[in-house]
C-alpha cells in the first residue's frame, strides 16, 4: 500500500471518516458543476428536500452544448437552451457562483477553474465529468464523478469513496523539439493500455514532468483518465505557485506565504512509498497520433498501423473492431492518411500555449482545399488573450474558423459535427466510435501542432518537417 | 425493453432475471449512450437509446434488439467494461433498458461508482469464466438466480461464486449505496472538516 505520497496525504486530510461498509467518506475540497451532469441532481436534491451544504465551495460554467458560432440567446437548439436556462436557475436558487457566457470566465470548466485560481495544491476537486483529473496537475486529487455523486457532493460536500493505489510514471530525460506533452501523454497510455490505470491514481514526475509549462502539465493529467486512472496528479513546485498567483480566486496576499508552506508539505518525498513504479523515456517519444477507436492504439507518425500479430492478444479483439471502424490496412502508414476536418481545441489542447504552437506553425501557410478547419478557445479568456497577440488573425489568415469557447467538437453535443465517415485530426482527447457526432466518424487524436501540420498537408503528417524547415 | 420500470429502493440482496451477452472490451460510454441523448435534464427516456448507433448498426443483430434478449436484466460483458466519460446517463440507459445487475471480467472506474450509486451491482469474474458463459449463452438461455450475501450466481446447470468489492456489497445488503442520507448523518464531522482545512481560508473575497 502507497503511503506518504502527495496522494495519501491530500485523501488523509480529507477524510471524515470511514463508512460501515468500509469505504471512506471524504470531503470535497472544490465542487465544479456544468449544464450536463448537473440538473438530475439538483432535481434529486429537490425530490429529498435537501439544501446544498456548503454553495461557496461549488463553481459553475457552461460548456458542453454551447454553441461555438452563434451564441445569442435564446439559443437556436431548444434543448440546449433548455440546459442553460436549467443552470441558471439552480445557480440562481442556491445561491452558486456560475461563470457565464460574455462574464469573461466562461469556458470549458477544466480549463476555467485553474485559470481563476479555483484550482490549488492540496485540494480535494470533483466534478461530474471524467476529465477532472486535469486539475491535478496542480498537486489536488481530482477526480470525476457520476451525477448522483454530484448530488450527493452538493447534499453533504462529502462522498463514499474508495481509496486508490497509487503509481507514480517516472518520465527520465526531455521531450525532443516538435514533441509535445499530448505525445507523451498519448505515448504513456500506449504503453501501460487503456485499463491499466483502473483502482490507480497516477502521480506523475521526473525530469521530462518538471520541465513542461502547468499548462503542458494540465494536458498530461487530462488524460489520466484515458489510461483508466481516475485521478492523475503532479508535484507542486515554483511553476505551480506562480501560475496560481494573483488569480481572482487564489490565496490572499496574506495567506500567500502559508499557503506555500503548506503545499509543499504534501508534496511526495523520498520517504514516499508506491504501488507500483514505471519509467518512460521521454526522449523517445515521437509525435504520435492514434489510428483505432481507443486512446491507447497509436503510434509514432513515422511508424506503420502495427499488424495484429505485434498486438497483445487481449487487445486483438478491438484491434479488429478498429481497422474495420477506420479502415485501416494493418501494417500501413499512418502518414498521409487523409484528413477532412481539423479541430483545434478541448480542455487537453485549448489553452493559450496550444494555440500559441498551433499559430507557430501554421503561419506563412494555407490550409489545404478541402479541409475545413476550425479553432475553439478553451475559454472566454483564451480567447481574449489570442486576439491580443494575434493569433486569431493568423489562424484565420491561414484559413482555420476563428470560433466561440466551449467544448464543441470535442463531442459534439452542438452543431459542430464530422459528416458520414469523415476523418478528423483533433487535438482532443477521444477517438471513440461516433465521439465527433456521426456515426460513422473517424478521429484521429495528435497535438495542436500535428493538427495544424495536418491542416497544411490535407494530411497526417510530421511537424518537425515544417517547424524544422 | 422492460415495459414497466422501477428504480431500486434499500436493500439490495437478491436477483433472478435473465442473461444477456455484450461481447467486446472496453465498451465506453459513448457507444453505451451517444452525446447527444445528453441533452436532456432528467433520464426518463434514455432506456430506448441505450447502444443507439451500434444498434443501427448492426440492424436488428445488436443484442439489445435481438428478441430472445428481451425481458433480460443481468448483463454479462468483458472488460474494462463503461470506460470514458463519467456520464451517469450510461448506466442510467441500461438500467432503464432493463438491466439490474451486471458480470465482467472488469469495470472502469467512474462507471462502475455510477452504477453502485444508482444501485446496479458490478460483479468481476475472470476472462476464461466470462468467456464460457457468453459461450454457453449461444446456445441456451440462461437464467441466474443471483445471491448478493453469498456473491454467487446459480441457473440450472451452472453455478459460480461472484467476486465484489467487500465495501459494494455491504452497500448493497444495507441500503447503503443511496449515499446521501447515509453521508448527511457525519454532519458535524464535515463541518470540522470544513472549518480545519486550510485553503477554505485562502481567499476570504
Ligand atoms: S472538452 Fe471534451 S473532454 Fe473536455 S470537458 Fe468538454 S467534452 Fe469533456
Amino acid at each position: 500500500m502507497s503511503k506518504n505520497t502527495l496522494f495519501d496525504k491530500v485523501w488523509d486530510l480529507h477524510r471524515v471518516c470511514s463508512l460501515p461498509g468500509g469505504s471512506d467518506q471524504i470531503f470535497i475540497g472544490l465542487h465544479l458543476i456544468h449544464e450536463v451532469t448537473s440538473p438530475q441532481a439538483f432535481g434529486a436534491l429537490k425530490d429529498k428536500n435537501l439544501k446544498v451544504k456548503f454553495p461557496s465551495r461549488t463553481f459553475a460554467t457552461v460548456d458542453h452544448i454551447v454553441p461555438t458560432d452563434n451564441q445569442s440567446r435564446p439559443f437556436k437548439d431548444i434543448l440546449a437552451e433548455q440546459m442553460i436556462g436549467t443552470l441558471e436557475k439552480n445557480c440562481i436558487d442556491n445561491n452558486i457562483k456560475f461563470f457565464n457566457i460574455g462574464s469573461g470566465n466562461q469556458g470549458i470548466v477544466h480549463v476555467v477553474a485553474p485559470e481563476l485560481g479555483l484550482t490549488q495544491p492540496g485540494m480535494t476537486i470533483a466534478c461530474g465529468d471524467s476529465h477532472t483529473s486535469t486539475h491535478g496537475a496542480f498537486g489536488s486529487i481530482a477526480f470525476g464523478i457520476g451525477t448522483s455523486q454530484v448530488r450527493d457532493v452538493l447534499a453533504s460536500q462529502t462522498l463514499a469513496m474508495n481509496r486508490l493505489k497509487v503509481r507514480q510514471i517516472w518520465c527520465e530525460n526531455n521531450l525532443s523539439n516538435g514533441v509535445y506533452a499530448k505525445d507523451l501523454i498519448l505515448h504513456i497510455i500506449n504503453q501501460l493500455g487503456v485499463k491499466a490505470g483502473v483502482g490507480y491514481a497516477y502521480e506523475f514526475a521526473g525530469p521530462a514532468i518538471s520541465a513542461l509549462s502547468m499548462e503542458e502539465r494540465m494536458t498530461i493529467c487530462n488524460m489520466s483518465i484515458e489510461g483508466g486512472a481516475r485521478c492523475g496528479y503532479i508535484n507542486p513546485d515554483e511553476k505551480t505557485f506562480s501560475y496560481i498567483k494573483d488569480r481572482l480566486c487564489s490565496p490572499d496576499v496574506d495567506n500567500w506565504q502559508q499557503a506555500i508552506i503548506w503545499w509543499k508539505s504534501l508534496r511526495s518525498n523520498t520517504n514516499s512509498i508506491y504501488d507500483d513504479v514505471i519509467k518512460i523515456d521521454a526522449s523517445q517519444v515521437e509525435p504520435t497520433v492514434t489510428w483505432g477507436i481507443t486512446p491507447g492504439q497509436s503510434v509514432g507518425v513515422n511508424q506503420k498501423i502495427p499488424k495484429l500479430n505485434e498486438i497483445d492478444p487481449n487487445d486483438q479483439f478491438i484491434a479488429e473492431e478498429a481497422y474495420e471502424y477506420m479502415k485501416f490496412n494493418p501494417g500501413q502508414e499512418i502518414k498521409g492518411t487523409p484528413i477532412d476536418v481539423c479541430f483545434i481545441g478541448s480542455c487537453t489542447n485549448g489553452r493559450i500555449s496550444d494555440l500559441r504552437v498551433a499559430a507557430q506553425v501554421l503561419k506563412h501557410h494555407k490550409v489545404a482545399r478541402n479541409v475545413k478547419a476550425f479553432v475553439v478557445p478553451g475559454s472566454e479568456k483564451v480567447a481574449e488573450e489570442a486576439k491580443k497577440e494575434g493569433l486569431d488573425k493568423i489562424f484565420k489568415d491561414a484559413g482555420f474558423q476563428w470560433r466561440e469557447p466551449g467544448c464543441s467538437m470535442c463531442l459534439a453535443m452542438n452543431s459542430d459535427k464530422l459528416i458520414g465517415n469523415q476523418v478528423s485530426a483533433s487535438s482532443s482527447n477521444r477517438n471513440f466510435k461516433g465521439r465527433q457526432g456521426s456515426p460513422n466518424g473517424r478521429t484521429l487524436l495528435m497535438s495542436p501542432a500535428m493538427v495544424a501540420a495536418a491542416s497544411i498537408a490535407g494530411k497526417v503528417s510530421d511537424v518537425r518537417d515544417i517547424i524544422n524547415k | 425493453m422492460n415495459q414497466k420500470f422501477e428504480l431500486p429502493k434499500g436493500k439490495i440482496t437478491q436477483i433472478y432475471g435473465k442473461c444477456i451477452s455484450l461481447v467486446g472490451d472496453d465498451i465506453d460510454t459513448d457507444r453505451i449512450i451517444p452525446a447527444r441523448f445528453l441533452k436532456c435534464v432528467n433520464f426518463d427516456s434514455l432506456g430506448k437509446s441505450v447502444f443507439e448507433d451500434d444498434r443501427k448498426d448492426l440492424k436488428g443483430k445488436h443484442p439489445f434488439d435481438i428478441e430472445d434478449n428481451k425481458g433480460a436484466s443481468i448483463l454479462v460483458v468483458n472488460n474494462n467494461f463503461g470506460c470514458g466519460s463519467s456520464r451517469e446517463h450510461a448506466p442510467q440507459a441500461l438500467m432503464r433498458w432493463g438491466i439490474k445487475v451486471i458480470i465482467g471480467e472488469g469495470f472502469a472506474d467512474i462507471f462502475y461508482s455510477n452504477c453502485i450509486a444508482i444501485g446496479i451491482p458490478c460483479f468481476t469474474l475472470p476472462p476464461k469464466i466470462i468467456e464460457n458463459i457468453q459461450e454457453y449463452m449461444k446456445k441456451k438461455e440462461l437464467f441466474f438466480h443471483i445471491d448478493i450475501s453469498n456473491s454467487t450466481a446459480k441457473s440450472k446447470d451452472l453455478n459460480f461464486s461472484l467476486n465484489i468489492k467487500e465495501t459494494s456489497k455491504k452497500m448493497f445488503l444495507t441500503g447503503e449505496w443511496d449515499a446521501t442520507s447515509k453521508l448527511l448523518e457525519n454532519e458535524t464531522l464535515i463541518v470540522e472538516k470544513f472549518n480545519y482545512l486550510p485553503y477554505i481560508k485562502f481567499n476570504c473575497k
